[in-house]
């Protein structure tokens, strides 16, 4: 080969091969897909406690995509939920999918375990919920305090006796509380639709747009 | 048309332009040796070993005991346009050492974390998740392109046969680059983290990386264009398309405000795996197709296998990404063509591997005797065992059970470590001793080097992998509680940090080594005198 434009040009097209398919074809495809009516955009505190998610590098372990091969079939017979469709991303920006599963699919992790308490105590020390968890605590995300000391508006954590000496208590910070919020607030349950039923939706919705 | 038809159609199309494309750049096609692979040599290189790392006593009796030629070595060192690429290099070098040395601290103790997890827990920039990232981006924008830039940089000038232009914007441009990683890595240990991963510094750094990364490319982008050789050495088109490709890589998925939704992580992917095998991969390819021939002295077996190798590696490879999604919520063609396009990836890597084996044979000898061609050809076998590995990967039942789960990770520490990684130990130590005119001070640290290295990386692999596997089958296991698939995995990932602790203690040493041969190649000579300068 002598041409360097020649190398170029060829290397530049192959590129844009791989940009069409991976970038620009799923623009397409996916850009007028509606949110699932069920679907709620994140509250004001949940969408901080996604960017805490984000911060912490929770998705260096977690995933939030219920697959349909491997684990994700046997996440499904667990009852951890059907498998996600790009439609249950609508609000997230970017997407949280992650690649690791070293802790569980937290995807439908509202609908699995929804009390507070137990988030809270979990994200301060997970081994006192779950022996054997190789989940860090996030004590920075919380106060230890005197039981005398705190004020009407501390959440004071509940936490399993003997998981702190007697005469103190845990508090929950803001950034913990709102995470906590974020991931209560995981449940993707309701029912999508099919790609055929999704097909036919958009036909019709495309016959008739002043029904919008 | 269905989909799958259409999208079959456009493959077998494109397939066939592909290979048309090739035949129109081909010369003597089926010669086995062409001209064009001795670019590399100057009429006195080929026939004899050489390496600036080696003993030169050590090459001299190889060269003599397999009846070679043996001429004095200062007469092949020195070629005329070395000395524009110098400093550039230099710096280039000298950055990516002292950024492996943490990337790897960042990474051993994200590894002790995973099975200790209570160590280190009272701020977010010392969590696991945080330590992870930090190690990532380490090494992802510090450690591995500031290493293969420089390797291209110091190649291209004798490659092209031409001085480096703009050599002092280069090194203003690997300023600027320094100076963005340590924001970014400052931004995500303070929580400002974009989300996606190998993504995560925040665009507003990224600005800084895209200049930086600029002025190091166009510096060597505007070397080629006035380069003089009648042919561009098989090295070239690697280095040449890599420095292409990566800013539109880098560009476009950070581009803030287009990307939306699902759409979001399969441009995530695009550019995760394109990072790797379009811009890592081919200048860590340009440098095994320099070095390993060079060291040998005997040109590329099959030169035509080499293009072959290239433009079908430019096809396939930045087609592969989705295969991160297999199972995910993305359209169901498009992991198809991932998968198909993961398995095409057998052919340039065929023709790679093939090409080096072809090359070396008879000379397996020199291995005992040269430092950089133990490193660069361990790293290309290990760039053959990384694409089988990741081609099988891709198939949906071998993923189904490695798919979220170590043996990923396994997987990214055979490419970038197993291969880019010892490729540019082993081009370092063959270049070193050129840019310093000064020989490495303690030849038995080399040594010291690689086998720590290849034990702590053997063990690495060894244990990953298992955990991996035993970690997938568990999970796929729905009899079984989520916590089993934890549990098998804590002897390995042990395993691993012990693999990882060898590793880093080999880092250590080859980054006292390389302090020290600069201190000492400082000290003995006036400074201006190792032609440390971009003047000429």
């Amino acid at each position: 080969m002598e041409n360097s434009l020649k190398l170029i040009a060829g290397s530049m097209v192959t590129l844009s091969f791989a940009t069409c398919a991976l970038v620009a074809l799923p623009f397409l495809q996916l850009k007028d897909v509606p949110a699932p009516e069920a679907l709620k955009p994140y509250s004001p505190g949940q969408a901080r406690g996604r960017n805490a998610y984000i911060a912490n590098g929770c998705i260096a372990c977690h995933t939030q995509q219920p697959s349909t091969t491997g684990a994700g079939i046997a996440d499904a017979q667990r009852g951890w939920g059907r498998a996600s469709v790009a439609a249950d991303y609508h609000y997230d920006s970017p997407p949280l999918l992650g690649t690791m599963r070293t802790g569980p699919d937290l995807f439908n992790i509202g609908e699995r375990q929804p009390s507070e308490d137990w988030h809270l105590g979990h994200l301060y020390q997970p081994r006192l919920y779950v022996p054997g968890s190789v989940m860090p605590g996030f004590p920075y995300l919380f106060e230890i305090k005197n039981k005398a000391e705190t004020t009407k508006g501390d959440r004071v954590v509940s936490l399993p006796e003997g998981a702190i000496p007697d005469g103190k208590v845990v508090v929950a910070g803001e950034e913990a509380l709102n995470l906590v919020a974020y991931l209560t607030g995981m449940k993707h349950n309701y029912p999508v639709l099919t790609p055929e039923e999704a097909k036919l939706a958009a036909l019709r919705k495309a016959r008739v747009p002043t029904n919008d | 048309m269905n989909p799958t038809s259409l999208l079959l159609a456009t493959f077998i199309l494109s397939i066939a332009g592909l290979f048309v494309f090739i035949w129109s750049l081909r010369k003597g096609l089926f010669d086995v040796e062409t001209s064009g692979s001795k670019v590399i040599f100057t009429p006195d290189d080929i026939g004899h070993y050489h390496d600036p790392a080696a003993d030169p006593h050590e090459i001299d009796t190889l060269n003599i005991q397999t009846g070679r030629r043996n001429i004095s070595h200062s007469d092949i060192a020195n070629r005329p346009h070395d000395h524009s690429s110098t400093l550039p290099c230099f710096v280039l070098f000298g950055s990516a050492v002292f950024w492996l040395v943490f990337a790897s601290l960042a990474g051993l103790v994200s590894s002790y974390k995973l099975h200790n997890p209570d160590f280190l827990t009272h701020s977010l920039a010392l969590t696991f998740g945080v330590m992870r990232t930090i190690h990532l981006n380490l090494v992802a924008y510090g450690w591995a392109p500031l290493g293969v830039l420089g390797l291209a940089m110091w190649m291209l000038p004798r490659l092209l046969r031409a001085p480096l232009v703009g050599g002092r914007f280069a090194i203003a441009g690997a300023v600027i680059w320094n100076i963005a990683l340590i924001a970014g890595i400052a931004a995500i240990a303070n929580g400002k983290n974009a989300g996606m991963e190998w993504l995560e510094i925040p665009w507003q750094v990224g600005v800084l990386f895209a200049l930086g990364g600029m002025m190091i490319g166009l510096s060597m982008v505007f070397t080629l264009f006035t380069h003089k050789v009648h042919h561009l050495y098989v090295s070239v088109w690697y280095i040449g398309a890599a420095l292409f490709w990566f800013p539109v890589l880098y560009i476009v998925a950070k581009m803030p405000g287009v990307h939306f939704g699902i759409e979001q992580a399969t441009t995530n992917w695009w550019f995760a795996h394109n990072v790797l095998g379009l811009f890592y991969t081919p200048l860590s390819i340009a440098a095994v197709y320099y070095f390993l021939p060079k060291v040998i002295g005997r040109p590329v077996h099959s030169y035509n296998l080499s293009l072959l190798g290239f433009w079908t590696l430019a096809f396939f490879y930045g087609q592969v990404g989705a295969h991160h999604l297999i199972g995910g919520p993305v359209p169901e063609w498009l992991l198809t063509l991932s998968i198909v396009q993961s398995m095409m990836m057998l052919i340039p890597v065929v023709a790679f591997s093939l090409n080096q084996h072809l090359t070396l044979k008879g000379h397996f000898q020199a291995l005992k005797h040269s430092p950089t061609l133990r490193f660069i050809v361990f790293g290309a076998m290990m760039y053959t065992l990384a694409s089988v590995q990741g081609s099988f990967e891709a198939l949906r039942s071998f993923n189904a059970v490695t798919h979220f789960t170590h043996f990923t990770v396994a997987h990214a520490h055979l490419g970038m470590y197993g291969f880019v990684s010892m490729v540019i130990f082993g081009g370092i130590y063959f270049v070193l001793p050129q840019i310093l005119k000064f020989s490495w001070p303690y030849p038995k640290l080399i040594s010291w080097h690689f086998w720590l290295v290849v034990a702590g990386f053997s063990v690495y692999m060894i244990s990953l992998m298992t955990a991996g596997v035993l970690q997938g089958l568990a999970l796929q296991d729905a009899s079984k509680p989520f916590m089993d698939s934890v549990t098998v995995t804590l002897p390995w990932l042990k395993g691993r940090s012990l693999g990882g602790s060898l590793m880093v203690a080999g880092h250590l040493v080859f980054a006292f080594h390389f302090a020290s041969m600069v201190v000492f190649a400082l000290s003995t000579k006036p400074f201006q005198k190792l032609s440390l300068t971009t003047e000429g």
